[in-house]
């Protein structure tokens, strides 16, 4: 009968893409695990890759310096931007989700620089909205500018009649408001805390510190099988709110619990490094080439592919003059847009052809 | 199973759209076809038996249980809604797509059960050759029914569809009229369909219920409705409901003199 010849055609075609999902998501792993540890092994300091693998497996096998510079300063700056990128790459993906856009991520909707204008409140008036908090002023101030920020965007995605249009418009409203505020800060500030204050707002892993990635992980280990019990109703928006809605879906709850979490991650995430704009836009638009837009696979190949970008960017920043670290921030824009273009492009024309 | 609507008012904030509406005994297997102008009440009173609106009085039951407030989740095991549809750019495959409908009330983990599910309804609609095709790609009939396939993949009692032919060309209108008739023989669910075309309800439905303003004006056969002097006083038009030589309902309408 015809019937059974077609329905086992679709379980196997099924099957068939459900295991290149997993294949893809497996290669991309692969060369995270690889840029990763060329990150690791690359610094002002030449050593041989053999070296740095002897010294990853067994800290002390050649001495206490390699120990400090492979365990204490590249690896808390490696391990940061595998997890930075993941939180930015996941908070974007869901960002364009619940807010049906693709344009959505934390740099687009403000977050970033309202960060910015919280570090700088503390670089220039050593103004804390939190009290005794000593060294982590500057990461903790930008933290609560960004939480606010979202809360913001939470508060108006309740308000009657705000579409996901709105959301972008209010997202660049709080860019700009947050900008200005940012340039009257650098217009009171002193030469040496400009300085400080441009250097924040690049984005820099040189702050990467072993507490920040407990508390980082710690949120992405919370946050992934959070996002993954929402897994079918987040599927369900990208058919559209309506029809999610009449399949069940409690959408404006949806929505808050999402953002809650989104909020958390993005804010984290800025804070650690700075402004690191892009990331939240280029890791969930590749992984959504990749392995189109069912949230199972969606998901954690977002955190995957923004975890490799940032990687790389790290590695990148390194590389280009020995010596120099190139603030990330600058190095996944120059070199970010121009790839993920032709991305664009290349994928625009083969789905023409 | 008989759905029965009782008493029902809704609407809007202090806007109310639906005033007391009454459709008594829809038994299984019935094809209930609802007309009426733009702004009738027709996606209001859809969207309030699917739990989207809440009523602010009235009953709704199926069989002897009152669904009325029913939580939105449950309600959907029972009744599935299919609103009017609008375009979708999201990357999914067309199986993907009614997997997922399926997947709202059911448990986390896609099994065999679930695909075979979403194969036979695919099959069932005739949709098999696009299980793999981008929904983003698909012409505005198909994408209409995938939209009808998200719909009966869930077996639901109640099936509620807001104009499912709009935008469709002839042949796309009677295929896929064709197949909820198909799919109310094999299942026998209730279906309730918002149309616009009288002729395609007289052909399709066996029972039409006429809304105007938030008010029943008329429920019974086709050939009963679609006599009276209130379609064309309804729909600001004159109307003859005449024969074809095949025996089918054709209602003539033209513009008042």
């Amino acid at each position: 009968m015809t019937t059974d010849v077609n329905v086992t055609q679709m379980r196997q075609a099924y099957f068939a893409q459900t295991t290149r999902r997993y294949l893809m998501i497996a290669a991309v792993f692969g060369l995270l695990a690889l840029s990763f540890f060329l990150d690791v092994a690359t610094g002002p300091g030449k050593y041989s890759l053999s070296t740095v693998l002897d010294v990853f497996i067994d800290p002390l096998s050649h001495g206490v310096r390699l120990k400090v510079i492979v365990w204490d300063y590249r690896l808390p700056v490696a391990i940061t931007a595998v997890l930075v990128g993941a939180l930015l790459a996941v908070a974007g993906a869901q960002m364009q989700t619940i807010l049906n856009n693709p344009l959505a991520e934390p740099f687009t909707l403000g977050v970033s620089a309202a960060a910015s204008f919280g570090a700088s409140l503390a670089i220039v008036l050593g103004v804390s909205v939190i009290p005794a908090v000593g060294p982590l002023l500057v990461t903790i101030n930008a933290f609560v500018f960004a939480m606010l920020t979202c809360g913001f965007i939470l508060f108006a995605t309740r308000l009657k009649g705000v579409g996901s249009e709105t959301m972008i418009l209010f997202g660049i409203a709080i860019f700009f408001t947050f900008s200005a505020l940012l340039a009257l800060m650098q217009y009171m500030a002193s030469e040496d805390q400009i300085a400080r204050i441009v250097f924040w707002m690049m984005g820099s892993l040189s702050r990467a510190s072993w507490e920040k990635i407990s508390l980082g992980a710690l949120l992405l280990a919370l946050a992934i099988p959070f996002s993954l019990l929402r897994t079918w109703p987040m599927t369900a928006l990208r058919m559209g709110e309506a029809t999610a809605e009449s399949m069940g879906v409690d959408v404006g709850r949806l929505r808050v619990e999402m953002l809650v979490c989104i909020s958390l991650l993005a804010a984290t995430a800025v804070s650690f490094v700075g402004t690191v704009g892009f990331v939240g836009l280029v890791g969930p638009h590749i992984a959504r080439l990749l392995v189109g837009e069912d949230q199972r696979y969606f998901v954690p190949l977002s955190a995957i592919v923004g975890a490799l970008v940032l990687s790389l960017t790290s590695l990148i920043s390194k590389s280009i003059t020995p010596g120099i670290i190139y603030p990330i921030g600058i190095i996944t824009s120059l070199i970010g847009v121009p790839v993920f273009i032709s991305i664009i492009l290349s994928t625009r024309r083969e789905k023409l052809s | 199973m008989t759905l029965s609507i009782s008493n029902l008012k809704a609407g809007y904030g202090k806007k109310q759209v639906l005033h007391d509406i009454s459709v008594p005994n829809i038994t299984e297997g019935t094809f209930v076809g609802l007309i009426g102008p733009n702004a009738a009440g027709k996606s209001t009173l859809f969207k309030t038996l699917a739990g989207l609106v809440p009523p602010t009085s009235g009953s709704i039951q199926i069989g002897t249980e009152d669904i009325t407030h029913m939580r939105r989740k449950d309600r959907a095991r029972r009744i599935a809604y299919m609103p009017q549809a609008f375009g979708c750019n999201a990357l999914l495959t067309v199986f993907e797509s009614v997997l997922l409908a399926l997947k709202q009330t059911t448990g986390w983990r896609v099994n065999d059960e679930n695909l075979d599910r979403v194969s036979d309804t695919l099959n069932a609609l005739g949709l098999s050759h696009l299980a793999s095709r981008g929904i983003s790609d698909l012409s505005g009939g198909q994408a209409q029914m995938v939209a009808v396939a998200q719909t009966i993949v869930r077996a639901p009692e109640v099936i509620l569809l807001d104009e499912p032919t709009s935008a469709l060309d002839l042949h796309h209108q009677l295929s896929i009229m064709t197949s909820i008739r198909n799919e109310m023989d094999r299942k026998k669910p209730v279906i309730m369909a918002a149309l616009h075309d009288l002729n395609l309800a007289a052909k399709f439905c066996d029972r039409l219920v006429l809304l105007r303003e938030g008010v029943i004006l008329a429920d019974g056969a086709p050939d009963h409705i679609l006599a009276l002097p209130d379609i064309g006083e309804t729909y600001r038009v004159e109307t003859d409901l005449e024969r074809t030589k095949r025996g089918a309902l054709y209602v003539d309408a033209r513009l008042p003199a």
